[in-house]
């Protein structure tokens, strides 16, 4: 889903870009500024706000006993919802999650998922029969752009804040958490790579390119999107950058 | 089903296969009566059909875009397609693919020449063994193609991924399921765009360039195979032989 661009406007950006310039002021590889609020939800069992620029992504994760997956039997239950708010923007309407709402979820869950960032196997209760499921909801709150990478923040912020839940079934000292993956989403305009998109940027964005990497420069979980393509040398490219500001964003985790 | 204690050994695959071998390809255009275009793709135990309708007036009007054609995708697994019996009808992974695949089949039609339309594309897996959104883009691209829509270049689909520490190409379902990494990729090739990437699993950056090789080497073939079918449709045996 993208708003209309007037052609001076999307023009103005083309050039910017081309001259390594941004509508405000940032250099290509320059994150928007990242604020990061943990436990600012008293009913959750970890929440997170998270400000990237004017981008304002809340979520909460809440903890509750769940039946394993049959093919999991010892294994704990995650699961990521998005929720594209209409408040959060005149193109967001009420409703059941559309395909944007979806795919933000995935690529979410699975740079979470696949980091092995929580260890599902220490929140079994009962082999087969209960164990932890661990709810992470995603709540867009103010969109201005670049909503993978502040999701997966407030996600991964969220879970770093986890107080065990009051249950006396809960026996571990803490949440096993034990990483903290990292989405950087490199859009391109024009053939111009560029770091952490604004709205109007990604209005005009030819595609885009996630990659979640790990501390140690692992990548975890990659997402194409928009309708343009990528050569071979601008998917290295993002990876660099993906690294590079992956690194900046895991200290304010 | 238990996972084998080994996914690959001495350097050969549960069928057979080397890392870098396909499984066999066979693809068939035009095989819909009443669909402006079609394609069906065996790769593997995978069995895909694809049928495209259009451009076509756009129904419902309000989604019409004064400018352009409007591509829709639908990815749809048939409830017999897998193992345990799949619900019919959407879920948010087959909404996320369908998003993902139209998005890799935009970039070689040239949607402005047909403002206000649309173009339907139905991708059917009827049977399925992994990598079935890449073969679904494999046969979506032929179909478009038989269909006569106007194409920059094909687009073929293959995923890579990684099992037992060794980078493969072209999952079967064991590899996929207790592999460590699955990275479907599609790519114009003629030039070597790529138009779409996913990954999940755990690749290092020197796996992950290794990985890319091996797409590009597999994209070669499911290319040469496209091609092959739309002659075997279109160009009269005698004059292959020219």
């Amino acid at each position: 889903m993208k708003e209309m661009v007037s052609s001076v406007k999307r023009d103005y950006i083309v050039n910017l870009a081309s001259q390594g310039k941004r509508l405000d002021g940032r250099t290509l590889d320059q994150l928007r500024e990242i604020e990061v609020r943990r436990g600012v939800i008293g009913t959750a069992q970890g929440s997170a706000l998270v400000k990237l620029g004017n981008t304002q992504v809340m979520v909460g994760v809440k903890i509750e006993h769940g039946e394993p997956f049959p093919d999991t039997p010892t294994s704990g239950i995650l699961v990521v919802n998005a929720e594209l708010l209409p408040l959060a923007s005149p193109l967001f309407e009420p409703g059941p999650p559309n395909e944007d709402a979806i795919e933000l979820a995935r690529v979410v869950d699975r740079t979470i998922r696949e980091s092995q960032a929580i260890d599902l196997e220490k929140l079994c209760i009962k082999e087969g029969e209960d164990v932890w499921a661990v709810f992470i909801d995603i709540y867009v709150l103010d969109h201005d752009g670049n909503l993978i990478d502040s999701s997966v923040m407030a996600s991964v912020a969220a879970l770093h804040d986890i107080k065990p839940p009051k249950d006396p079934e809960w026996t571990l000292p803490t949440f096993p958490i034990r990483r903290k993956p990292v989405a950087v989403t490199v859009a391109k305009v024009n053939g111009v790579l560029m770091v952490d998109a604004g709205l109007e940027e990604e209005n005009v964005m030819d595609a885009r390119l996630t990659i979640s990497t790990l501390e140690d420069g692992t990548i975890c979980a990659m997402q194409k999107g928009g309708s343009g393509f990528l050569e071979r040398r601008e998917i290295e490219e993002a990876y660099e950058l993906a690294r590079k500001c992956g690194e900046e964003i895991r200290k304010k985790l | 089903m238990e996972r084998p204690e080994r996914l690959i050994v001495d350097g050969r695959r549960l069928d057979g296969r080397r890392p870098d071998e396909l499984r066999p390809l066979q693809i068939k255009a035009g095989v819909l009566k009443r669909a402006d275009g079609s394609a069906y793709v065996e790769l593997g135990k995978n069995k895909v059909l694809v049928a495209v309708y259009g451009p076509k007036e756009m129904h419902p009007r309000h989604l019409q875009q004064s400018d352009v054609a409007v591509l829709r995708c639908r990815y749809n697994m048939a409830p017999f397609s897998v193992e345990e019996r799949k619900r019919p009808g959407p879920d948010r992974r087959s909404i996320e693919i369908s998003k993902v695949v139209r998005e890799a089949l935009e970039p070689v039609l040239f949607l402005h020449l047909y403002p206000r339309a649309a173009i339907d594309v139905f991708i059917e897996i009827l049977q399925a063994d992994a990598g079935t959104r890449t073969t679904g883009i494999t046969a979506a691209a032929v179909a478009l193609a038989d269909a006569g829509i106007p194409m920059r270049d094909l687009v073929a689909g293959i995923s890579v991924g990684k099992a037992d520490g060794t980078v493969l190409l072209d999952l079967m379902k064991e590899e996929d399921q207790w592999g460590e990494a699955d990275m479907p990729i599609a790519v114009m090739p003629r030039r070597k765009l790529v138009t779409l990437l996913q990954m999940d699993g755990n690749f290092t950056p020197d796996e992950f360039r290794q990985a890319l090789d091996l797409a590009f080497k597999g994209i070669e073939r499911v290319y040469e195979a496209q091609k092959r079918a739309l002659r075997e449709k279109y160009v009269p045996a005698s004059e292959e032989e020219r």
